[in-house]
């Protein structure tokens, strides 16, 4: 009796400490990726990274040296036309989840499109906007570009400035209205303000997702090997290029590949750090 | 600060009790979400300008403005796949054709403008299948680690490192499977593979590429892992303690009190969580499109060159010049559409049925 508890509770012990030996291999397994990709990016990236990549149009294969320019300003104007359609619409419909709508029918449905419309694939997107705005102009266009990254960017801001907003006191909103403040005021100047904070990182947060996506813009800014800054024409971006580059058969385009991914990795970080540190400080410093 | 506020004197009519608080939410959380009376009854006395009904229509034009992208989305879609659908009808998606030539079964012949969908969508399955089967051990491993068993010290990094894994771009994983995972796929794996398990059937050594099903598979599967793994926590944190200190309590060690006390009461969120990775997995592109091979071919063998929903739309749009390649592509991606709205929204519920009440956190 005793040997037969003893054997069981001997067996129970080691089944624990084998899932807890598993639970740190799984975590080991995880980690790795990230760090051959990392180490990866760095060494082949950081060798090729110079002056002349953030100031030349790349060069026909062939021709050592050449950057990436022409993709960055790209890159940059696709995602300034996607803030402008995307940020505010984003904005306006937290702040109807949080300020107007919170716990009615409608609200419900809107959190739940939002999320829904999150996971949508990015290609569809692309798709969508080649049948609204490519077909119609009759081609390919920056904006074009800029309308499918914006419309991905809805649902992010949306679902952050909700929670963002949601976090500011009640007693905050009471004082505004307390002293008279018309409602529309309240909201845009106090409570929206005092998680202003919080909502400039969720944009951030939702740029960066959409600054490394490929997909959307296959064929609606479509990639130029040239100078360009029309909206109205195809226009380079950097993951266009990334994905161009990395298929082609030179090497000298694949190492401003390496240097273009290590950019756009580099700005991503960057993002999700601050909004880690931003978000874990508080939204509210100062306030309660 | 309450405490401050009820000096204002409220008509009686304005003032109604408070609903009571929904089942299940407990009462730490400190910031409330419902509108206080207090709150309504100053609203109600604030003038009801123009200003504030304009205001409040445009926010609710911006929240609208959601359904409406949908709609469109779904409009466009059907609009522009009208062709093939005519052409077709529902057998685009399981329709084969004989190869004039050898005769063996073709799908997808641009040259003769006959299209069949079904290798991508088989494509699509087999990646994302081997993905989960993957990434579901090790992301519910990856949670129980974070969420029970880290030092303090290790959490904050390791949590920040998996929010960075999901956000790394698809093509940065593309590039990085195209030049590093492939050609270790190439010399190590898929020899193994055929080795070990060639009996199954399921490994044949027919492609000296190293791309194909398995490699999408294992960057499919790094892809989804922090979501998986991100909502896995969330839902596991989401159990009382209270369950955790009964299990111990009755004598169970760490591992019986993470099955008894966490994983039975977060089961359906996880399922939910696996699900939604399920979602990512579909319809994701760029880096599938890299290391699929982009064949419209069906075959048993893992090993071998397919091609997937989104790589095939990615890969031949913009090179399509009949009206019907076009529309057969666009009718693809409504497929992928409706597919992905179906999956993430059946998780969506999944999930919001466990974590309902608690604030959904910033991923």
């Amino acid at each position: 009796m005793s040997t037969d508890y003893q054997l069981r509770s001997r067996i129970r012990a080691v089944t624990d400490h084998t899932v807890t030996a598993l639970a740190v291999l799984a975590t080991v397994i995880v980690v790795t990726p990230l760090v051959a990709i990392f180490i990866y990016l760095l060494y082949k990236g950081a060798s090729s990274l110079n002056l002349a990549f953030f100031t030349q149009i790349p060069k026909p294969p062939g021709e050592p040296g050449g950057g990436m320019a022409n993709a960055i300003v790209g890159s940059a104007i696709v995602l300034a036309i996607a803030s402008v359609i995307g940020v505010p619409m984003g904005i306006g419909g937290g702040i109807f989840l949080a300020e107007f709508g919170r716990g009615t029918k409608l609200a419900n449905a809107v959190r739940f499109t939002a999320d829904v419309l999150n996971g949508v694939p990015s290609i569809v997107m692309g798709l969508a906007a080649y049948a609204l705005v490519v077909i119609p102009q009759h081609h390919f266009s920056a904006f074009s570009g800029g309308v499918a990254l914006g419309i991905m960017m809805i649902p992010t801001v949306c679902r952050t400035t909700e929670e963002m907003l949601l976090m500011v006191p009640n007693a905050v909103r009471e004082a505004a209205l307390g002293l008279g403040i018309p409602n529309w005021r309240s909201v845009l100047a106090i409570t929206v303000k005092t998680a202003s904070p919080g909502i400039i990182t969720g944009c951030m947060l939702a740029f960066a997702r959409v600054a490394g996506e490929t997909a959307p813009l296959l064929f609606t800014a479509l990639g130029n090997a040239f100078w360009s800054t029309s909206l109205n024409q195809p226009i380079e971006a950097l993951p266009l290029q990334i994905y161009v580059f990395a298929l082609s058969p030179y090497d000298d385009w694949h190492r401003l590949a390496w240097a273009g991914s290590l950019v756009l990795i580099v700005l991503i970080v960057l993002a999700v750090g601050l909004v880690r540190y931003v978000t874990s400080r508080g939204v509210l410093k100062g306030v309660s | 600060m309450n405490a401050n506020v009820p000096e204002i004197r409220i008509p009686p009519s304005q003032f109604q009790p408070d609903p009571e608080p929904a089942k299940g939410q407990t009462p730490a959380k400190a910031v409330t979400v419902e509108a206080s009376d207090i709150r309504k009854y100053l609203m109600s006395l604030g003038s009801a300008s123009l200003a504030d009904e304009t205001f409040r229509w445009l926010i609710v034009l911006c929240a609208l403005s959601i359904f409406a992208i949908v709609a469109l989305i779904l409009w466009q879609l059907i609009e522009r796949s009208q062709l093939t659908w005519q052409k077709f009808g529902l057998g685009f998606f399981y329709q084969s054709f004989k190869n004039p030539d050898t005769g063996a079964p073709m799908y997808w012949d641009p040259v003769n403008e006959r299209f069949g969908a079904l290798p991508f969508i088989y494509g699509t399955l087999v990646s994302s299948f081997l993905a989960l089967l993957m990434a579901v051990p090790l992301a519910v491993g990856l949670a129980i680690f974070l969420t029970e068993m880290c030092p303090r010290a290790l959490r904050a990094p390791l949590a920040f490192m998996t929010e960075l894994l999901a956000a790394i771009p698809s093509i940065i994983y593309g590039f990085w499977a195209l030049f590093e995972l492939v050609p270790l796929m190439r010399e190590y794996v898929n020899p193994r593979c055929i080795q070990w398990f060639g009996w199954t059937g399921l490994f044949n050594d027919d492609n000296p590429t190293g791309l194909g099903y398995l490699a999408s598979g294992v960057i499919l599967a790094i892809m989804i892992l922090p979501i998986i793994s991100a909502l896995t926590r969330e839902v596991m944190s989401a159990v009382p303690h209270s369950q955790r200190e009964a299990v111990l309590a009755l004598g169970a060690t760490r591992w019986e009190m993470i099955r008894m006390g966490v994983l039975r009461n977060a089961r359906i969120g996880i399922v939910g969580g696996i699900i939604l990775g399920l979602g990512r997995a579909l319809g994701e592109t760029m880096a599938v499109t890299m290391v699929i091979g982009n064949t419209p071919e069906i075959h048993r063998s893992l090993l071998s060159n397919g091609s997937s929903m989104s790589a095939v739309i990615a890969s031949q749009f913009t090179e399509a010049v009949s009206n019907v390649h076009l529309s057969a592509l666009i009718e693809i991606g409504l497929a992928l559409f409706i597919l992905t709205i179906i999956v993430n929204a059946f998780a969506q519920l999944l999930v919001w049925a466990v974590t309902r009440g608690t604030p959904a956190q910033v991923r």
